[in-house]
């Protein structure tokens, strides 16, 4: 099987790999962070230790869990350069730039203090310590943010323009880049999608103990406080979720029209299919359950714009690769000479000039394309519908899920009543939903925008590097040896922390057979 | 601000600052990490180790994370053409750089013996493959690599792993490991006490009487039997970014061409001479504070030695020297500097500042007695 691998599938698969594997740790990060930093604040201003035992505990589960964030995301950062070097070189220029700043900017911050989080205890005063938690918290969530800038860019490439001379893009305006709307709405959709996860893990793990009936003091803190920030987030995730993006660039509206595995234009007001099964062979979407008017509102926040469809947008591509064609053409002659200057006539056909690159998984002699292979290429522009189509799906069932979820868990705990063994049984099995969610989320963002590496510039297949296949195929063997050998070790040992729970004098067990009801109210504050 | 000549010496010199940086913060880090099994004798010794640079290494890291970030973003030709080039190197730079956290964190978090035991030499394997990686890729820099461009500007490689082990890079590989070593050393001399810190002393004194044998011995094969590179042709610091369009010229001894053209710039390796003695000198006398500075003024001289000496040059192209990347062809455009730079300049005060904060408020050594207490016992 291994022979049919190039370089290409390989370098994909080991970014996807990493990529995913890099996810799994980073909203819990994201929420984890907040969520303590939260729970130290309510310390500092009631000073009751058990709060600050609590902190310590989420604090090491957390430290686990960064450590192996840590050592995922330098991988990611160096990927760029060992296995898409083409990629680098041509907008490293406007890509490298978002990228840099968030070391300066934020991931010194968080990196820098979170040692002191770990060590400050006792160096530190309350009030110190606290501002060092909450350093952590902004820089993780700045990280984010900047590196959500750069990877909406590859979407949505704004403020670019490409350079005859260098043979690359450049950046024309950074402000651009810098308020790229689909880079708006990615960063509150993901760092909202970040706390549910921290949410539920919290809660989820504080439901064991008051099943358990041990460490209840700071299970309950911990419910109480998932239970409302959860709810918060597991609302914003959805209403200011990922679709005021969609209406910009091209691969987004590729990308929903994918997703709705929607063949032709739908007219306003536009449905949103519920359920169906794709079909890739006839273009169409048997056994359709929609429900009207919905995508018009989730796609154009209208009634009254129509929502394209597959089909017509393979044939506007269709004639952007004719389009870029011309443009091609004189860069092969002139292009990457010191002195080039890209003639007047061509600036619009420089603008498809990516589409026109689509043919080169075709022929290597593009200008000599036939329709037929032109055609071809236009119809490699529609991602992978069936993937699409379910991943968004279970995504956005889970997302309604948790809403359910946290309502319900802040419902009970606001009137003491998060005892409940059926609700304690509900949050535990709740656990690995909000990384399926997030796992879901990137295949839709980022399997959902190919064949594009950048969208319309660059196909992803002329990203890689010139490297042979045999040391793509030796990394991604490494990679997948090693990350599964820390996951397990990693696994293992949150598992033992939440075994070995909260430590500290301030934790009054409850006693054997008394149910969390039966215990006096408690006072949250405390 | 500044027109793009200025900018893309900044910039060079912003990347000469974040790998001198990150040779001396992430140094120490990496040089205990590659000293641990051999320094730290008992359980507490080796919890003092790891808790000497539990706090910090974090933040040092970051160092290497943003060196790679504004090659990137100031050198995109330089970030592609390097990675790829060395990929295999850049992979088992990349292990190392995975191991050494969960094997800081995760060491102490069971309590078996072989547990512990596999942990400390995977913590060492994090030390010592990055430190040999790096400096045998900065020998192969100055050596040149095989690669060339095609018309799109496609960067190709014609190496191999292998090609890379040469006599002269492995030198300078030996060269980062006992530099890192000593930095490891005097770092850990500082922070620990006893027996612990007596063998820091030792080895690191050594280590830095290496140091200066073996920078002197490289020295010597630089003048008489490594051929440098120098262009030939006019070069315009404002052009395009570009490769093509220059001619460059090799000859034995041409990387010390820049010390005759500006003298000052022989500071550089007087620096890493001197500050190794002045360092091997106070850690056998025990005064650990100004071996660390000497120590790290050692590092700082040998890591901007390399780079005066090849300068302009950045990736010399041993296959087609002409292709050869330059401080004046393989920058990011005249926005993208400007940008960054005002980026660096806001925030990299910003940094410095709460990092030596966080330097100040965990001074002093870390105890046996701390920590069989657990009052420092996260890791």
């Amino acid at each position: 099987m291994l022979e049919h691998l190039d370089v290409v599938t390989l370098s994909r698969l080991q970014f996807a790999l990493t990529a995913l594997y890099h996810f799994l740790f980073v909203p819990l990060t994201l929420g984890l962070s907040l969520l303590i930093a939260i729970m130290e604040s309510v310390y500092v201003m009631t000073g009751r230790e058990v709060w600050r035992d609590a902190v310590k505990f989420w604090g090491t589960l957390f430290g686990i869990n960064f450590v192996m964030g840590v050592a995922t995301g330098v991988t990611m950062e160096f990927q760029f350069g060992t296995n898409w070097a083409y990629y680098s070189h041509y907008v490293g220029d406007i890509f490298g730039a978002p990228l840099a700043i968030e070391g300066l900017m934020a991931f010194f911050l968080e990196a820098t203090f979170v040692g002191l989080f770990f060590f400050g205890w006792n160096r530190l005063t309350k009030v110190q310590h606290l501002i060092v938690t909450w350093c952590v918290a902004l820089g993780s969530n700045f990280s984010a943010l900047w590196i959500l800038i750069a990877n909406a860019w590859m979407s949505n490439p704004v403020g670019a323009k490409f350079n005859p001379q260098t043979m690359r893009m450049e950046l024309s305006s950074f402000t651009e880049v810098m308020f790229n709307p689909v880079a708006q709405s990615k960063f509150v959709h993901t760092v909202s999608a970040g706390y549910v996860t921290g949410a539920v893990f919290m809660m989820s793990i504080g439901a064991y103990y008051i099943l358990r009936q041990r460490h209840v003091q700071i299970a309950r803190r911990s419910l109480t406080v998932a239970a409302s920030f959860g709810l918060a987030s597991a609302l914003s995730v959805v209403v200011l979720g990922d679709e005021s993006g969609y209406t910009a660039g091209e691969s987004q509206k590729m990308k929903i029209a994918a997703i709705e595995a929607m063949w032709e234009t739908e007219p306003a007001p536009a449905s949103f299919t519920l359920f169906g099964l794709p079909d890739l062979k006839s273009e169409t979407t048997k056994y359709e359950v929609t429900i009207p008017y919905v995508l018009g509102l989730i796609a154009t926040r209208s009634f009254d714009k129509p929502v394209e469809g597959i089909k017509p947008l393979v044939l506007r591509n269709e004639a952007r690769i004719r389009n870029g064609l011309p443009a091609y053409h004189w860069l092969t002659e002139q292009g990457g000479r010191p002195n080039a200057r890209l003639p007047d006539e061509l600036e619009g056909s420089m603008r498809d000039a990516g589409y026109a690159l689509l043919l080169k998984r075709i022929r290597p002699d593009i200008e000599n394309a036939t329709p037929q292979e032109i055609h071809e290429a236009a119809l490699s522009t529609i991602p992978d519908v069936p993937v699409l189509f379910w991943s968004f799906r279970i995504m956005v069932a889970l997302g309604f899920y948790f809403i359910a979820l946290f309502a319900v868990a802040f419902y009970l705990s606001s009137r003491r009543r998060c005892g409940r063994p059926w609700f304690l049984r509900l949050c535990m099995l709740s656990l690995p939903l909000p990384w399926i969610a997030a796992e879901l989320g990137w295949i839709v963002a980022e399997y959902g925008r190919q064949p594009w590496i950048i969208d319309g510039v660059m196909p992803t297949f002329l990203g890689v590097s010139s490297v042979p296949a045999a040391n793509v195929a030796a990394s991604l063997l490494a990679f997948v040896v090693f990350y599964t050998a820390l996951a397990v070790v990693d696994v293992g040992l949150l598992i033992k922390y939440v075994r070995k729970g909260p430590q500290g004098p301030h934790e009054p067990e409850l006693e054997a057979g008394a149910l969390p009801e039966a215990q006096p109210a408690y006072d949250a504050s405390r | 601000m500044f027109d793009y000549m200025t900018l893309r010496l900044i910039w060079w010199g912003i990347l000469g600052l974040l790998l001198v940086g990150f040779a001396v913060m992430d140094g120490f880090d990496l040089g205990v990490a590659m000293l641990h099994p051999f320094v730290a004798k008992t359980d507490v010794e080796r919890r003092v180790s790891i808790n000497a640079i539990g706090p910090v290494w974090e933040g040092n890291q970051v160092w290497f994370i943003l060196g790679g970030g504004a090659a990137f973003a100031a050198w995109p030709p330089l970030y592609a053409a390097s990675f790829s080039g060395f990929y295999l190197a850049m992979l088992l730079v990349l292990l190392g750089f995975i191991l050494r956290p969960v094997a800081i964190v995760f060491r102490g978090k069971r309590d078996g013996l072989l547990w512990r035991k596999v942990w400390d030499w995977l913590f060492f394997v994090s030390g010592f493959l990055p430190s040999l990686l790096f400096g045998v890729a900065f020998g192969n820099l100055l050596l040149g690599a095989p690669f060339h461009f095609d018309a799109s500007l496609r960067f190709i490689f014609e190496g191999s792993l292998l090609g890379l082990l040469r006599p002269f890079p492995l030198l300078c590989g030996v060269i980062s490991v006992v530099m890192i070593a000593m930095q490891g050393a005097a770092w850990l001399a500082g922070k620990s006490q006893g027996a612990l810190a007596a063998r820091a002393r030792r080895i690191g004194a050594l280590s830095a009487l290496a140091l200066v044998a073996m920078f002197l011995a490289a020295g010597l094969w630089i003048a008489v039997g490594v051929e440098g590179y120098r262009i030939e042709s006019p070069v315009d610091p404002a052009g395009p970014s570009n490769p093509f369009g220059k001619e460059v010229m090799r000859g034995t001894g041409d990387w010390l061409l820049n010390y005759a053209r500006f003298p000052l710039t022989a500071l550089a390796p007087a620096a890493g001479l001197i500050g190794a003695l002045v360092a091997a000198v106070l850690l056998a006398a025990g005064v650990n504070r100004g071996a660390l500075l000497a120590s790290s003024v050692a590092t700082a001289g040998v890591v901007t030695t390399a780079g005066f000496s090849m300068f302009p040059f950045l990736l010399p192209s041993s296959s087609h020297p002409g292709q050869s990347l330059t401080v004046w062809d393989a920058s990011s455009s005249e926005r993208t500097l400007g940008l960054m730079l005002v980026a660096v300049i806001v925030f990299l005060p910003i940094v410095l500042a709460y990092t030596s904060w966080v330097y100040y408020v965990l001074r002093g050594p870390v105890t046996e007695a701390a920590i069989e207490k657990g009052d420092d016992h996260y890791y």
